[in-house]
């Protein structure tokens, strides 16, 4: 077992000791499975006026259900994720095991890319719950897998960097409220600059600020579009936050 | 093992550590004391590359703390001041963790935890987790931790904190029973831990070493009055006054306990014989007459409160377990 699979061992192991990753998959199960309810019966209430207007209705899931799914999401992961981040770092620092970790005769590169991997995997597999929703909607009715599944793809992608934010928060203070705040804060401000960008208008300075923005970069993924501008977007700005981490917990050492 | 050279630590415009120089050489123990903030801490944390010094070298077993962390971490076992336990895991599993990271594996780590468990007596808390464990308990998780790769060099921050005495006790042979085989350095407040396992004592304080010496080396050079302890039955109310008059003595206090007085008299002059005369043919019913060499708890208070620029005088007087002049 090398050091960084010792350490995602460690971190899940500390993620399902402790009730939040319960209390989180719970709510965020529910929270999505709900919402995917009410898009379904507002999809059947518009499809049955349509019968009733034009005699024949053709119901499109992908446009009603999932997209509308996906678009919410975005928010849901927004506020769960940090939950699942803000201990991290934060609860090393807190407990006094901080020194102890890098102490260990393992590079800071590897503990960031540990406890980065220990976090992801715990969301892969409360994501991997929610494939069971489209799953049973393909019993009863027929929709495009293809926007679907690169939908997930996109979430996929989403959740990871929402994920790299928390990791550097927590990196940056030992209270876990204010990791939590400060990763939820940086990306409502990522959130918004796609409203900024588009307020700056068709200029360079307008399409830079947007390019900023996971917004359009996911959007395109939940319609379907696999653009490698995009890949490139999430992986970057993952990249960048990683290294981000990694300065910050290198220079803790040396206050 | 071990080698210092004119490390300076500097916290903006406060300096935790001023040209600080030690050595230890293989198979030694050395103890660190000093007050609160001294600086042991620090010196603990750059010897263990967790942070580096602004100024000066410190190499650890051939390798410089700066370039080659990684070798140096490799050969160290570090037991910080807390001791760094993860609250939600087993003993066990918490041993393989630190194991894993650490590069150990299958049949070896086994053999190492079961090694530490049984050194340490954790044999029945081996299933329970570290949250639910006492002080004492933590500690010695701690302990084991730092001891589980064998290191050759131990840095060991008060170790004995929180356990009982038989434990305290305990802790001592087994770090008694590491040298020889491992350099160790310990940070403790303690004093007559210092005195039981220890073969070098460094004093810190300020930032700054003021002394460096056997402990009974340092006991000894920092001796500036030969004291003697007297206890009488019934002593009479001139006792004191008496006392004093015995050619040699410099001062006589009493002591908080009745009939118990204490003698300072003039260095290389042993007058216990006179003032034994003395009490026996004043009928003051000798009970106990013993020479006070200094323990390290004075010298320590001395040399440490010295640096606050306090008077030597006061300073030995304070000293007296609080004795009034008669």
């Amino acid at each position: 077992m090398t050091p960084v699979q010792a350490i995602i061992a460690k971190e899940l192991r500390s993620y399902f000791v402790s009730p939040v990753v319960y209390v989180v998959g719970a709510v965020f199960l529910l929270i999505v499975g709900l919402l995917a309810y009410l898009y379904l019966v507002f999809a059947g209430a518009q499809a049955i006026q349509l019968m009733q207007v034009q005699g024949s209705a053709q119901l499109n899931l992908n446009d009603l259900v999932f997209r509308n799914l996906f678009a919410s999401m975005r928010f849901i992961l927004l506020i769960i994720l940090p939950i699942l981040t803000m201990r991290l770092f934060a609860e090393e620092r807190k407990l006094r095991t901080f020194e102890f970790l890098l102490t260990s005769p393992i590079g800071i590169n590897e503990i960031v890319a540990g406890k980065f991997m220990s976090v992801f995997l715990v969301f892969l597999s409360l994501l991997g719950l929610t494939g069971l929703m489209p799953l049973m909607l393909a019993l009863f009715s027929d929709f495009d897998w293809y926007p679907v599944l690169t939908g997930y793809l996109g979430l996929v992608l989403l959740g990871a960097l929402f994920l790299s934010v928390g990791v550097l928060a927590s990196a940056l203070t030992e209270n876990q409220i204010v990791a939590a705040f400060v990763s939820i804060g940086l990306l409502l401000v990522l959130w918004l600059l796609s409203g900024l960008g588009a307020l700056l208008g068709d200029t360079v300075i307008g399409q830079a600020v947007s390019y900023l923005s996971f917004m359009e970069h996911y959007d395109h993924l939940v319609r379907g579009l696999v653009d490698t501008k995009d890949l490139v977007y999430f992986l970057s700005s993952l990249a960048l936050m990683l290294f981000l981490s990694h300065r910050v917990v290198d220079s803790a050492r040396w206050k | 093992m071990i080698e210092v050279q004119q490390i300076t630590k500097r916290y903006g415009q406060h300096t935790a550590l001023d040209r600080v120089s030690f050595s230890v050489a293989k198979g030694e123990v050395l103890a660190f004391l000093g007050p609160n903030g001294a600086g042991k801490t620090t010196t603990m944390r750059i010897l263990t590359c967790f942070m580096p010094a602004t100024e000066g070298i410190a190499r650890v077993a051939g390798f410089d703390c700066a370039d080659q962390p990684m070798e140096v971490k490799r050969r160290i076992g570090y037991l910080p001041e807390t001791p760094p336990v993860y609250q939600e895991l087993t003993v066990t599993e918490y041993l393989q963790f630190v194991g894993r990271l650490r590069g150990l594996s299958g049949k070896i780590l086994t053999a190492s935890i079961r090694r530490e468990i049984e050194r340490l007596g954790l044999g029945t808390v081996q299933h329970r987790l570290i949250g639910n464990l006492s002080r004492g308990y933590r500690q010695r998780v701690g302990l084991a931790q730092a001891l589980l790769h064998d290191p050759p060099i131990l840095i060991l921050d008060e170790p004995t904190v929180g356990l009982d005495p038989k434990q305290i006790i305990e802790i001592r042979e087994l770090i008694k029973n590491l040298a020889g085989s491992h350099s160790v350095i310990l940070s403790t407040h303690i004093l007559p831990e210092a005195t039981a396992v220890c073969q070098r004592v460094v004093i810190i304080s300020g930032g700054r070493i003021v002394a460096e010496d056997t402990p009974e080396q340092l006991s000894a050079r920092l001796r500036q009055s030969e004291k003697i302890s007297l206890t009488l039955k019934s002593p009479a109310i001139d006792t004191g006054t008496c006392l004093k008059g015995v050619s040699g003595v410099q001062n006589v206090f009493t002591s908080g306990a009745p009939g118990v007085f204490l003698l300072e008299c003039e260095l290389g002059r042993d007058v216990r014989e006179e003032v034994a005369r003395l009490a026996v043919t004043s009928g003051w019913g000798l009970l106990e007459l013993k020479a006070i060499s200094m323990t390290l708890e004075d010298v320590f208070l001395q040399l440490t409160r010295h640096e606050e620029g306090l008077e030597p005088d006061t300073v030995a007087a304070s000293v007296e377990s609080a004795g009034q002049p008669v």
